[in-house]
């Protein structure tokens, strides 16, 4: 069913992202050493010694000069804006991160860019094809796989991975090989219902 | 992070020539494999080596069976990968251990060589504030006084009480591995048995590798009768947590009778923990509960508590006696050489 948007709010040619940068560049000198984790996990790392790599991001191949401390969750969101890849822990726990490295799935925040000289990565921009949706992110929405979101994309990026490793044969088996990603509202019950689902369209479309 | 740089050998020859010395508490260069230990303690400041020296391009990957129940398993082979190879299904604690462990994501970039060397959870260790003697030699041990509900109790020193995190190096000790390392000094070959030291004195040092030593290969041997085998992992959380307590089993039986037994105990010790004497008192024993629970009670003579972890120790031995129950109750294919 197609919604239309209700009170959209204004274009005020300024995006939530660009505001929330400059908030927190006025905000560091009043937090002082208080806000440098923080900040640590939102800058791309810069002035260290530096690597050359080429990496494919959703099926464009691009060359970067990057610090060497840059991991892939870092490229993505600071230097590339593809911001639908969260920032969770920033530790590997949570799974917010989670995007397909040659089809397979990792912690982008572990993940050093410097590492991925000639691979191919996809991340939730890059997941659906012509503008469809990825049948998985479908099945999400069908199936009220979220409250907040923010889990979201590393949910179906991990679900995506899950399947294809021919892990989501039960739904125990998905819960066991689902557990890298959390989710705080707890929208688990749907989760596994939109992997169900997605697992099955996807046998099936194998199948025909 | 702290500025490092990045430097990318194609050999192992070159690797263990480019690797700054790595120095005994670790805080010199360091070899990064899947990173998933490295990254995360440098991001803690934990860990600040000023290069790493990148695996990628060095470590072989994959299983290779000779056909007599030894196997030799690449350093660079990742957790996932091992945990679906058929030599790994046939004895199930190899695999069970890996698939028990960390998460899928981490699985999938986690090398087993790293693996082996993972560093532990201890907060205090973690939190780069506090006394510790693992991360700064001489400053104290946080811990013993303080929140070590996760910490060991089998193996501990006064200086630390740190465990090891791991599961599969308790499936691992198993198996009489022995590990191929390579060095600027050329190549050796050490008994998994002694790779970790106990902490004692100077718990900065884990393990007996050397400032430049890489572990290439590890190789094990595994008898037909390990279809009877299981990891039995205790934890907070059902799925994707350390464990509190764990239990590696083999059993050979004839009937109920124990014609070997091997266990090796882990989540409550500070280095990978094989029980040889209770294996010992285990064979030619009729496998009853009451005997799995004798056992239980032995592998654990011995431990000490510091207060929160109290409850390791009869957490541990009912691990124990769980993990022998369960291997019992198996009816495993029998292996009968075959298997290509």
């Amino acid at each position: 069913m197609a919604t239309e948007p209700r009170d959209a709010p204004p274009d005020l040619g300024i995006s939530r992202r660009s505001l929330l940068k400059g908030t927190a560049a006025s905000g560091a000198s009043a937090f002082g050493a208080f806000q440098a984790g923080a900040q640590e996990a939102e800058a791309a790392p810069t002035g260290g010694p530096e690597v050359e790599v080429e990496i494919t991001i959703n099926g464009k191949p691009e060359r970067f000069t990057l610090d060497a401390r840059t991991t892939l969750l870092d490229l993505l969101r600071e230097r590339l804006d593809l911001t639908g890849t969260k920032v969770g822990c920033n530790h590997g726990q949570c799974g917010a991160c989670t995007v397909l490295v040659d089809g397979t799935r990792i912690n982008s925040c572990l993940r050093l860019a410097g590492t991925l000289d000639g691979a191919e990565v996809t991340t939730i921009e890059g997941l659906g094809q012509g503008g469809e949706m990825h049948p998985m992110q479908q099945a999400f929405i069908d199936n009220d796989g979220f409250q907040c979101g923010y889990c979201t994309p590393g949910q179906i990026m991990s679900a995506v991975g899950c399947v294809t490793e021919g892990h989501a044969g039960s739904e125990a088996e998905i819960r066991e090989y689902m557990s890298g990603n959390l989710c705080r509202c707890g929208a688990y019950k749907g989760i596994v219902a939109a992997v169900v689902q997605a697992r099955d369209e996807t046998e099936a479309r194998e199948a025909s | 992070m702290r500025p490092f740089s990045f430097r990318r050998p194609g050999s192992p020859e070159e690797a263990v020539a480019m690797v700054e010395p790595m120095g005994v508490a670790g805080q010199g260069g360091a070899f990064h494999a899947g990173g998933t230990t490295v990254i995360d303690l440098m991001k803690l400041h934990v860990l600040h080596p000023p290069s790493l020296t990148d695996l990628g391009d060095v470590l072989e990957r994959g299983i290779e069976e000779t056909g007599d129940g030894t196997l030799r398993v690449g350093a660079g082979t990742t957790m996932a990968e091992a945990a679906e190879h058929p030599a790994f299904l046939r004895a199930p604690v190899l695999s069970e251990a890996l698939w028990k462990a960390a998460s899928a994501q981490l699985r999938n970039v986690a090398t087993l060589g790293g693996n082996l060397l993972q560093r532990t959870r201890c907060p205090y260790f973690r939190d780069n504030v506090s006394a510790c003697n693992k991360r700064e030699p001489g400053s104290g041990c946080a811990a013993k006084d303080g929140i070590n509900r996760l910490l060991a109790v089998l193996g501990t020193s006064e200086e630390c009480i740190a465990n090891y995190p791991g599961d599969w190096a308790n499936a691992l000790i198993l198996f009489d591995a022995v590990l191929e390392t390579r060095s600027g000094e050329g190549g050796r070959e050490i008994a998994f048995d002694d790779l970790h030291v106990l902490p004692g004195e100077d718990p900065a040092r884990e393990t007996i590798l050397g400032d430049d030593e890489l572990i290439t290969a590890i190789r094990l041997t595994v008898p037909d009768w390990a279809g009877r085998s299981v990891y039995t992992k205790v934890r907070d959380r059902d799925s994707y947590a350390f464990a509190l307590t764990s239990a590696a089993v083999a059993l050979d039986l004839d009937g109920e009778t124990v014609r070997e037994a091997r266990l090796a105990i882990g989540g409550a010790a500070t280095v990978p923990w094989r029980a040889r004497e209770v294996e010992d008192w285990l064979q030619g024993q009729t496998l009853t509960e009451d005997v799995a629970v004798e056992a239980g009670r032995r592998a654990f003579e011995g431990a000490q508590g510091w207060g929160e972890n109290d409850f390791k120790i009869p957490l541990g031995r009912d691990t124990v006696a769980r993990g022998l129950m369960e291997a019992k109750a198996m009816t495993p294919e029998t292996n009968s050489g075959d298997s290509q």
